[in-house]
């Protein structure tokens, strides 16, 4: 048995040996560069939203990505529900009444207008796919509903593994606030004709332009008037993208939290189940598994 | 099942009453509680019984989802949104069902490999084994229009490279395509109909489920020994040993389920498929679900498309004709030294394969494909007829009991009262 073992075993580490080495080169050959680990407060089996980033997130959302980018399976609603940003019931009011949405026939039958209501989904910024498309340089802007697990970059050998035990599932969001700072200078054989150069996007060469800039963006104040955090490209790439997370992931707080219930009752309910059995199998001398040959 | 004779006796009226017009409770105390199971089976027996709360759990959730899921191309993706936002415990239901799936397959591998090495595949379990190769069909076809319904890129682009297979048939192959699609291409239609199948085919492996049960329950288990049960020594009833052991197993696999479904619910899909379905932007990998990826190794691995559908076919389909192909008369891999070896060769085979289902093919990858394609062939039409007729076996143990407890044990002395004769008083 032992020998077995040990050849099977020296025959699947030549295997892998010998088939990690293309394997490396094919990862280096990618278009994209791995983006930076980020910490997040969300990753991990405890992981709950910063609520003042996800307002932070929702801040520069609003005032820079709305312009092009819709967030449609979002409603105003959830952002006063538990586990979002968690704005009180007139905030969301207030933001909803900013939009003028489609309101249905008045009684004679004419179309008419209102203003939108917490149970209103967030609008779009363009009429159709048409009008984006063509607003935009031939490409509409995608829905940033769920693009924070819509995105993601290759995590190679042998860190797709040890992912499964650290609980490592931050992919997409490293990847998006890595994108949106990744405007760096371009190489000098760049050729500004076929788009923007960003570092990090698969192939470099994207549509949309670099739209956060140091200071671009007011933050809340602290008691000295200081803002709270700095109101750089770095900070503002974060708190958008934690955002994002939150609203492809609404209910992650409540998974989490769900998810350690679940864990501790299996775990516990194994444990009784490990001496019941063993106790039940005493009758009959013990659990003698397997065989004795091999 | 019902050709048994049970040891059932109906204890009140009513039970009588029923059990003389339907023997429905004989039939089930039968099979689940009396039903003599040798006393040596290892953890890895309790897939079965893994694979059948696996599949109690994609039904439950599958129906549940379907009552909140709109089968139309323009709606799908965002009625699974609706889904993973508005309705209640709606994101339990789908990372459940969408990490279930995976599971579902991990669990049947392992069964599968578990068959393999113990032979369990032999005379006279052959039924059992094809019975098992056609549930194993059935879950790809399920999974795989399963994975369609999202209708992210994922999706659609899987779609539209799976259906296209078909169009490698000579002579009919692009109608049947149109047909599968129900038009001229992947699009409303095939979502429709996907579905409809979706929702029919896992009541098709419940019923394919409980023959592989039936066929298990006239010859038995097989054991580690591959040795069948001689005396009652060798056996313990199924009720409480089995059903102690089998809850405790099935609960430490959903742990490890719950893992994911809680803490890495996209782990193991593709994040294109959070992208809706676009028709006119293909993505740069199409990759299958993990699941997929040794067959579909295969079916690239040759440049010649109709040739690499029917070696992606027949991969599955050799599993079917194993009982015959393997001339061993040593059901268990633990007495044949040479036959150990092969098998976790194939092993690592089906790893590699899996490996370069995810590598584009290309370069090095589709040689490497070739490579192990040959090797897989190669353990079934080569290795198990030729190793059968060359391999000198270890002795086989006398018993069940022989082989667990040594011969002293086994000729009688000091040896606990067989289980099997063991009263039920006792449970």
């Amino acid at each position: 048995m032992k020998k077995t073992l040990i050849i099977a075993g020296a025959v699947a580490a030549s295997l892998v040996a010998s088939a990690t080495f293309p394997f490396g080169s094919a990862q280096a050959a990618g278009a994209g560069v791995t983006p930076p680990k980020q910490e997040w407060s969300f990753a991990g089996p405890f992981g709950t939203y910063d609520r003042a980033q996800l307002q932070r997130g929702f801040l520069v959302f609003k005032t820079v990505c709305a312009s092009c980018h819709g967030l449609e399976k979002v409603a105003f609603r959830n952002l006063a529900e538990p586990g979002g940003p968690e704005y009180s019931e007139a905030q969301v009011e207030a933001f909803a009444a900013e939009f003028i949405v489609d309101g249905g026939f008045d009684e004679f039958g004419d179309p008419r207008t209102r203003p939108a209501t917490p149970a209103d989904f967030w609008p779009s910024p363009f009429a159709n796919p048409q009008q984006a498309a063509s607003a935009n340089g031939g490409k509409a802007p995608p829905d940033l509903s769920v693009m924070a697990k819509a995105r993601t970059y290759e995590r190679g050998f042998p860190w797709w593994i040890t992912d499964v035990f650290t609980q490592y599932n931050e992919n997409g969001v490293d990847y998006v606030a890595a994108f949106l700072k990744g405007y760096v200078d371009p190489p000098e054989d760049f050729d500004p004709a076929l788009g923007n150069y960003n570092l990090y996007y698969p192939g470099h060469v994207v549509a949309m332009p670099n739209v956060l800039f140091d200071g671009g963006i007011e933050y809340p104040r602290d008691d000295q008037d200081r803002p709270v955090v700095p109101e750089t490209v770095e900070q503002y790439a974060k708190d958008v993208t934690a955002f994002l997370m939150w609203t492809a992931e609404p209910h992650l707080e409540s998974r989490k939290a769900m998810g350690l219930q679940v864990m501790v009752f299996l775990l516990v309910f194994a444990g009784l189940l490990y001496f019941t059995k063993k106790r039940i199998w005493a009758r009959v001398g013990g659990e003698t598994e397997g065989h004795a040959a091999g | 099942m019902s050709s048994h004779s049970t040891t059932y006796v109906p204890k009140n009226a009513a039970a009588k009453w029923l059990e003389s017009r339907l023997p429905i409770i004989g039939l089930v105390h039968s099979s689940f509680v009396a039903f003599p199971v040798p006393r040596n089976l290892t953890y890895f027996w309790t897939f079965g019984a893994i694979l059948m709360v696996m599949l109690v759990i994609q039904l439950v959730t599958g129906i549940v989802l379907a009552m909140h899921y709109t089968p139309h191309a323009d709606h799908a993706f965002t009625s699974v949104e609706h889904i993973m936002r508005n309705v209640e415990y709606g994101w339990l239901l789908r990372y459940m069902h969408a990490n279930g799936a995976s599971f579902f397959f991990i669990a049947v591998y392992i069964h599968i490999f578990r068959g393999l090495f113990y032979g369990s595949y032999k005379a006279p379990r052959e039924v059992l084994w094809i019975l098992g190769v056609i549930i194993l069909l059935l879950m790809m076809a399920t999974a795989f229009m399963g994975y369609v319904l999202p209708w992210g890129q994922m999706s659609f682009w899987g779609a539209t490279v799976i259906t296209n297979l078909f169009s490698v048939i000579p002579l009919v192959g692009d109608t049947i395509v149109s047909f599968l699609w129900g038009g001229y291409s992947v699009g409303n239609p095939t979502l429709n109909r996907f579905f409809s199948l979706h929702y029919l085919l896992p009541f098709m492996i419940l019923g394919v489920a409980m023959l592989h049960v039936w066929a298990l329950h006239v010859p038995g288990n097989n054991n580690p020994t591959g040795v069948p049960i001689k005396s009652g020594k060798d056996a313990v009833p199924f009720h409480p040993y089995m059903t102690v052991k089998d809850t405790f197993s099935i609960v430490c696999f959903l742990a490890v389920y719950a893992w994911f479904v809680f803490y890495l619910p996209n782990y193991l899909g593709h994040a294109d498929n959070y992208v809706p379905a676009n028709p006119s932007a293909t993505p740069a990998h199409i990759v299958p679900e993990w699941y997929f990826l040794p067959f579909y190794a295969i079916l690239r691995a040759v440049p010649d498309a109709l040739l690499g559908v029917i070696l992606m076919f027949a991969s599955i389909a050799v599993l079917a004709f194993l009982p015959w192909l393997d001339t061993s008369r040593v059901r268990s891999g633990s007495y044949r030294p040479v036959f150990k070896v092969l098998f976790w060769g194939f092993v690592v085979t089906c790893l590699m394969l899996g490996w370069l289902g995810s590598r584009p093919a290309e370069g090095i990858y589709v040689i490497l494909s070739q490579i192990f394609t040959f090797l897989y062939f190669a353990y079934f039409l080569i290795a198990m007829p030729l190793l059968g007729l060359l391999e000198k076996p270890l002795p086989l143990p006398n018993s069940i009991t022989e082989a667990v407890l040594g011969k002293k044990a086994a000729s009688g002395s000091g040896m606990p009262v067989g289980a099997a004769a063991e009263p039920q008083s006792k449970g």
